[in-house]
């Protein structure tokens, strides 16, 4: 493992609930990355759900729940990786003004702590791990949906393109009005389900239109959506969260 | 607010029946507004052009985003000591000569502007265009009183004609394209004075044309103009309007009595402050480097333009918002409109779903705090947004409206569930004792399996009140399709290929967590 350039560096994956239960593909891809770049990683059992969702709805009581679990069971850590946009940014901007309202202040701190800890998928392997080639393999046409998490709350800027087009055999293709959201908004997507299908509609179109064979991005819940979308409108997109891309090698086009 | 002027009576055009605040809620509207094809093309074009122009605009100023922080400091500090502000404002304007009236609310500031018209013996005014004035109401209540209140500015002009409403900030009509309009001016302009003439076609030049001589003559006979204010200067008492028109230069110079009406937000210390808000505004909100018409008056000059002059102070529901430390942030709002521009939902809705004439992403922030969070409306609004962030990043008083939009929705939790609890709470109880605790999302995750959804009440049982507040999967399947859920979870995955496994269900977590 030495020589690697994440010899030996203890990682907690941060699964996600979505991921966990809807798409498992994704946190097993991101072990796979991690694992073949040298670092050990660890799945904390007592994780569950960064609370955005019920932070999100206005539920601040059940979500400091979350922040709890979340603190006690990521303690200990230096290093903790997300495949989510969204889930990272609610732990980096929310946890704390959550916990403050609790009145608790070693919630307060200890929230503060794993939220300076945690980091989105592509800026651990950009950022701490100082890749971009991961040695990934994925023969296609692709598109990326930079979604609004990502882009504009963790600023993750051209990382992710930067580990695509890194990727031997990808062409990266661009999506045509990338920066608007999908309209997915967690809560949103029902509550207001119009104008999220009619924002979906659009982003899916756009996807079409780049002739990609797969649309990318590093959130599952836009996935889900653009994917519904185009799967409802029998477009032949694939969605692909962005960590699978990375963890597919030649071996595995074999 | 006009309840014994019959529609025969009116002196200027009706708007639509009904009130904002009896509109339906936003999902509601939203949907109503989204079948209007034309609209939406409409919108988005405008939109579209708009925000490009932003973005150009903004990028040539090489210290965007330090003026951005200042403008945002400047305003804070504003709101700090609002009070202070206020009354060196009122001493300055007293002692140039203007007037100064005080409103607790819509009512009193109604009530103040219309005395000031009787007393003055007028039964007009021209109006330059305001957003305090949508919001009061003004001008139903001078209708009501006799007073024909005529909008100069040309897409208000557009509104007004159109027995329409507002649904943008910056260009009110931005849901009407050429030809519509035209078909209102044809058809309702020598209702109200100067007709359209017979041959103007949809060309923007002969619109312009028109649109000018029909408010010529009203600018030439009006005694009494009433607008409202981009900025208030504290030091020196100056009252400032930045328009692109020129309409509001008329309002400001030919008639005798000017009556502004002002939020009591709208204060910058010192004229000094002016420096970076018009950098900041004209850019943001019509995309130019510097807007054509800029008015600055402190008080009144002898034998030069209005000599008797009146401001009145308005509160509204400010001094609401500004009690909140939380949502304060949104007094900072200088009405440019790239939130709205920017904004995804308001680009395919449009104004009119939002209940008010402050729509988008402000409007869905300022709106609960202004008035409550009592109505359907007014509860409805903080939902409007998918809170993708694209406001936070344009606006130019750094409004953090992410953060905002998720305390009022906590507001509005609260306020719904104070007396009883309800079906929404007890789902998101329910998600929030899963999410508690690794063991509870493991069974949860067995159970849904079984159940088919993730917190199917089969397991659940009593934990829920009833279901999940169906017909939550219908809303979602209306036109996406979802995967069936994967046969194996990711934490099952994990137990299986890790030695020293702990049961899928997490009953052994001290073991595992030994091991982590
Ligand atoms: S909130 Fe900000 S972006 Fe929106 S209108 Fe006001 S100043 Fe402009």
């Amino acid at each position: 493992m030495l020589g690697l350039p994440g010899a030996g560096l203890r990682v907690a994956l941060f699964a996600t609930c979505i991921a966990d239960t809807l798409t498992p593909d994704t946190p097993k891809a991101v072990v796979t990355v991690l694992e073949r770049l040298g670092c050990v990683v660890e799945f904390p059992p007592g994780q569950t759900c960064c609370g955005q969702i019920m932070t999100n709805t206005g539920y601040f009581d059940a979500a400091v729940a979350s922040v709890r679990n979340h603190v006690r069971s990521f303690a200990g850590y230096d290093h903790i990786v997300a495949p989510s946009g969204s889930c990272v940014a609610s732990v980096r901007d929310q946890h704390v003004m959550l916990a403050r309202r609790t009145g608790d202040a070693r919630l307060v701190e200890q929230a503060s702590q794993t939220a300076a800890r945690t980091l989105d998928f592509t800026e651990f392997l950009v950022d701490v791990l100082g890749v971009t080639d991961v040695g990934a393999y994925f023969p296609h046409r692709v598109t990326y949906h930079p979604s609004c998490h990502g882009a504009r709350f963790l600023r993750l800027g051209d990382r992710p393109t930067r580990l695509l087009q890194a990727v031997e055999g990808l062409e990266l293709v661009p999506l045509p009005a990338a920066d608007q959201c999908c309209g997915f908004g967690g809560t949103f997507s029902i509550k207001i389900p119009d104008v999220s299908i009619a924002m979906a509609t659009d982003k899916a179109r756009h996807v079409v239109e780049t002739g990609a064979d797969f649309v990318v991005a590093g959130e599952n819940s836009c996935l889900m959506n653009i994917g519904g979308v185009l799967h409802r409108d029998g477009a032949a997109v694939r969605t692909v969260h962005l960590a699978e891309v990375l963890a597919h090698t030649r071996a595995d086009a074999a | 607010m006009s309840p014994n002027s019959a529609p025969a009576q009116r002196r200027t055009p009706a708007p639509p029946p009904g009130t904002w605040l009896g509109m339906p809620a936003f999902p509601k509207a939203a949907r109503e507004q989204l079948q209007r094809a034309e609209q939406r093309q409409n919108l988005a074009r405008a939109t579209t052009h708009i925000r490009g122009k932003r973005a150009e605009r903004a990028a040539e100023v090489a210290d965007w985003e330090e003026l951005r922080t200042a403008a945002a400091q400047i305003k804070t500090r504003v709101a700090r000591h609002l009070d202070t502000y206020l009354v060196q404002a009122e001493e300055a304007m007293t002692a140039a000569g203007i007037t100064v009236h005080w409103a607790r609310d819509a009512a009193e500031a109604n009530r103040i502007v219309g005395e000031i018209a009787l007393a003055k013996g007028v039964d007009e005014v021209v109006k330059i265009k305001s957003m305090v004035t949508q919001e009061i109401d003004l001008n139903e209540h001078l209708e009501s009183i006799g007073v024909a209140a005529w909008e100069t500015d040309l897409a208000e002009l557009i509104v007004q004609l159109g027995h329409d409403r507002p649904s943008h900030i910056l260009v009110p009509a931005i849901h009407r394209n050429r030809r519509e309009v035209r078909e209102i001016f044809a058809e309702e302009m020598g209702r109200y004075g100067t007709p359209a003439p017979p041959t103007m076609t949809d060309d923007p030049e002969e619109l312009a044309e028109a649109a000018r001589a029909h408010l010529r003559a009203k600018f030439l006979r009006a005694e009494m103009a009433v607008s409202g204010a981009n900025f208030l200067i504290a030091e020196t008492g100056t009252v400032v309007i930045v328009e692109s028109e020129g309409n509001g230069r008329m309002c400001l110079t030919l008639p005798e009595t000017l009556v502004s009406v002002i939020g009591i937000e709208k204060i910058l210390p010192t004229v000094a402050d002016l420096e970076v808000f018009l950098t900041l505004l004209p850019r943001s909100s019509t995309g130019e480097r510097m807007n054509p018409y800029t008015s600055l008056w402190t008080g009144v000059t002898p034998g030069d333009g209005p000599q008797d002059l009146h401001v009145v102070l308005l509160d509204n529901g400010r001094t609401d918002v500004l009690a909140d430390p939380e949502g304060r942030a949104a007094l900072r709002c200088i009405r440019c409109s790239a939130c709205l521009n920017i904004c995804p939902v308001y680009e395919r809705v449009g104004g009119h779903a939002y209940g008010s004439p402050y729509p988008g992403p402000i409007g869905a922030i300022l709106n609960p705090q202004l008035r409550g969070v009592a109505s359907e409306v007014d509860q409805a609004l903080p939902y409007a947004s998918s809170l993708c962030g694209a406001c936070n990043d344009v606006c130019p008083v750094r409004i953090p409206f992410t953060d905002i939009l998720v305390h009022l929705r906590h507001k509005v939790v609260e306020h719904k569930t104070e007396h009883h609890p309800t079906a929404e709470q007890a789902a998101f109880s329910a998600i929030g004792w899963v999410m508690a605790d690794g063991r509870n999302l493991a069974k949860a995750q067995l159970a849904s399996r079984a159940g088919g959804a993730v917190l199917g009440d089969r397991w659940l049982g009593n934990r829920v009140i009833g279901r999940l507040p169906l017909p939550i999967a219908g809303r979602w399947l209306r036109a996406r399709d979802v995967d069936a859920p994967p046969a194996q979870t990711f934490r099952a995955w994990w137990a299986a290929r890790t030695p020293a496994a702990p049961p899928v269900d997490g009953s052994a977590d001290a073991a595992t967590e030994d091991r982590a």
